[in-house]
């Protein structure tokens, strides 16, 4: 059922999901899911709601154990290892509904994940990575007065804090207006060109299209299309499963 | 300046002072040993609730597992004081470390199983079938060992060593990791912090603090019943202290044991009807008012509260 993993497609792939399962009780979230993300690259992870894009980045990031299937960062299986581990490795994350620590100022909740979440001592410009975000203004605030486009921003400062190699964001542009868009857009684009490696889970198609270099789509813990965002609205299984099969014909 | 030296000359050097130097001048010794002994269970709730976030409703339990590992000590191996103290503190650790799988657990039930964990320790120190061993419910009594001057200097220093703790957390990246925990575990992992270690790591030092506590207070008192170190009134009043002078700060729960623990003592006995309305009120207007705590009060108009 389950098609085949890139193997060949990707020798130099930073992370490879090979026919990942995860179930809840009796109900399978992820069903076999297999890709690959490679650095400097920007994959796209879309589906419809309930599809497990946000089960999928969970098992990736160690917040839930694999039931089945493989996950191979760098070549080595991290399936089922502690977060805080995989964060050591180089794996970050944003969260859907951002978590922030949220009686801690803003640069407390960047300063904690700067000195846990990097192994090595290279320098760390927290000015830098606050202003390019901009919470440099609310750097001395509790994360709990932030609205919620900046407690997303924030997020994201938390996980850049760490150096990740590989970067999942789940629905960042959700709630941002079109000027903030554009400017994450191009935050995620520089990261890519420094070599970092992002997932990218999002609704809004116009920002995958702006962004991505290739998306997956996801249905039901399957994924069922691999390849460009052109290709994929032109595929009559996506268009099904987004639209309902009446459009599908 | 930096800031824990700020922090330190503030709090721990006037408290350890006025511990140190008011026995010459003020002839109620006792009160004054009280008084160490909940400065220091506050700031031990202090470290595993306000920096960590796990409300501890049965903290006694350290306490008391401290008092009968000091005695134990005294009694059966007529160990000195010092040696015992320190076996009193390694008996809290274990008892810790026994009890860490309750960190799975969150908010009340943490609370409601740690009271659960403290009164089966209770049960089995008073069970009269030990008495062999613990003397069962007919209590301790350790009168050779009996010197309350040098039991009251240890306290002092005691208690020192847990405002240094506390300033430490306060100023250092672990105490703001536990911070971190304590508002969001699962963020803090993605922060790269290992939850499990530091929050085990949190409770058995707030453990160790509790077990010297309860050691050194066998010491002083050298007479006591078993419901006299496992009573839930040391965790509640330890709890109570904390919170009314605002945790995560040094400086809250000494606020908080000065006053309502002087309030206590002032009209508590005398006059336990009214004491009662005036905590009750008191309370009452800091969780309606200033949820965390008196020193939220200097927060709010910027002062860096240690
Ligand atoms: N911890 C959990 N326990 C039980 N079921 C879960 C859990 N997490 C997710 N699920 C279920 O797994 C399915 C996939 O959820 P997931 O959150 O991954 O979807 P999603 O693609 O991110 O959806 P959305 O676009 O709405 O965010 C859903 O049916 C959800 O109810
Ligand atoms: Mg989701």
């Amino acid at each position: 059922m389950s098609p085949e993993p890139q193997d060949k497609a990707a020798p130099q792939a930073l992370l490879r999901v090979v026919r990942l399962e995860k179930r809840f009780g009796g109900f399978s979230a992820l069903d076999g899911v297999s890709f690959h993300v490679q650095p400097g690259e920007i994959l796209g992870l879309v589906g419809p709601n309930g599809s497990g894009k946000t089960t999928c980045i969970n098992v990736i990031t160690g917040l839930h154990k694999p039931d089945g299937g493989a996950l191979l960062y760098q070549g080595r299986a991290i399936g089922g290892m502690a977060s805080h581990r995989l964060v050591h490795l180089g794996i970050n994350r944003t969260f859907q509904v951002p978590k922030p620590f949220l009686t801690l100022t803003v640069r407390e909740n960047v300063e904690v994940a700067a000195a846990y979440g990097r192994r090595g001592s290279e320098a760390f410009d927290m000015q830098a990575l606050l202003a390019s975000l901009e919470l440099d203004r609310d750097a001395d605030r509790p994360a709990a007065e932030l609205n919620s486009v900046q407690q997303k921003m924030l997020d994201l400062a938390r996980a850049l804090a760490t150096k990740p190699k590989l970067l999942c964001v789940d629905e960042l542009a959700a709630g941002l207006n079109p000027a903030e868009l554009d400017r994450v857009a191009e935050r995620l684009r520089e990261l890519a060109r420094a070599g970092m490696a992002l997932l990218v889970v999002e609704h809004l198609m116009g920002f995958i299209d702006h962004v991505t270099d290739r998306v997956i789509v996801l249905n039901a813990g399957k994924e069922i299309f691999e390849g460009e965002l052109a290709a994929a609205i032109e595929d009559r299984q996506v268009v099904e499963v987004f639209l309902g099969s009446e459009h599908g014909a | 300046m930096p800031r824990w030296l700020r922090h330190t000359l503030l709090t721990v050097v006037p408290v350890i002072a006025a511990a140190a130097l008011l026995p010459l001048g003020y002839s109620n010794q006792l009160l004054l040993f009280n008084f160490v002994v909940f400065l220091t269970l506050a700031q031990g709730v202090n470290v595993i609730y306000g920096f960590t976030g796990y409300l501890p409703f049965g903290y006694v339990g350290f306490f008391g597992a401290g008092a009968y590992g000091f005695s134990l000590c005294v009694l059966h191996l007529h160990m000195a004081p010092l040696a015992a103290l320190g076996v009193g503190a390694a008996a809290a650790i274990l008892l810790g470390l026994l009890l860490t799988p309750l960190l799975r657990l969150s908010g009340a039930y943490f609370a409601i199983a740690n009271l659960a964990a403290s009164l089966a320790v209770y049960q089995v120190v008073s069970n009269p079938n030990l008495e062999n061993i613990t003397k069962g419910p007919y209590g301790i009594s350790l009168s050779g060992v009996f010197n309350p001057t040098l039991a009251y200097s240890v306290a002092v220093l005691i208690l020192a060593a847990t405002l240094g703790l506390a300033v430490y957390l306060r100023n250092s990246r672990f105490g703001l990791s536990l911070q971190a925990i304590r508002e969001d575990a699962i963020s803090a992992s993605m922060a790269g912090i290992d939850v499990v270690r530091s929050r085990t790591l949190a409770w058995l030092l707030s453990a160790l603090v509790a077990g010297l506590s309860g050691g050194v207070f066998a010491w002083y008192v050298s007479v006591f019943y078993p419901e006299t170190v496992f009573s839930p009134e040391f965790s509640i009043f330890a709890i109570v202290f904390a919170l009314f002078g605002g945790v995560a700060t040094v400086t809250g729960p000494i606020l908080g044991v000065i006053i309502l623990y002087g309030i206590y003592n002032a009209i508590g006995i005398s006059t336990p009807q009214y004491f009662q309305l005036l905590y009750g009120l008191l309370i009452m207007g800091l969780v309606l008012f200033l949820p965390n705590g008196l020193v939220s009060l200097f927060k709010r108009w910027g002062i860096d509260v240690p």
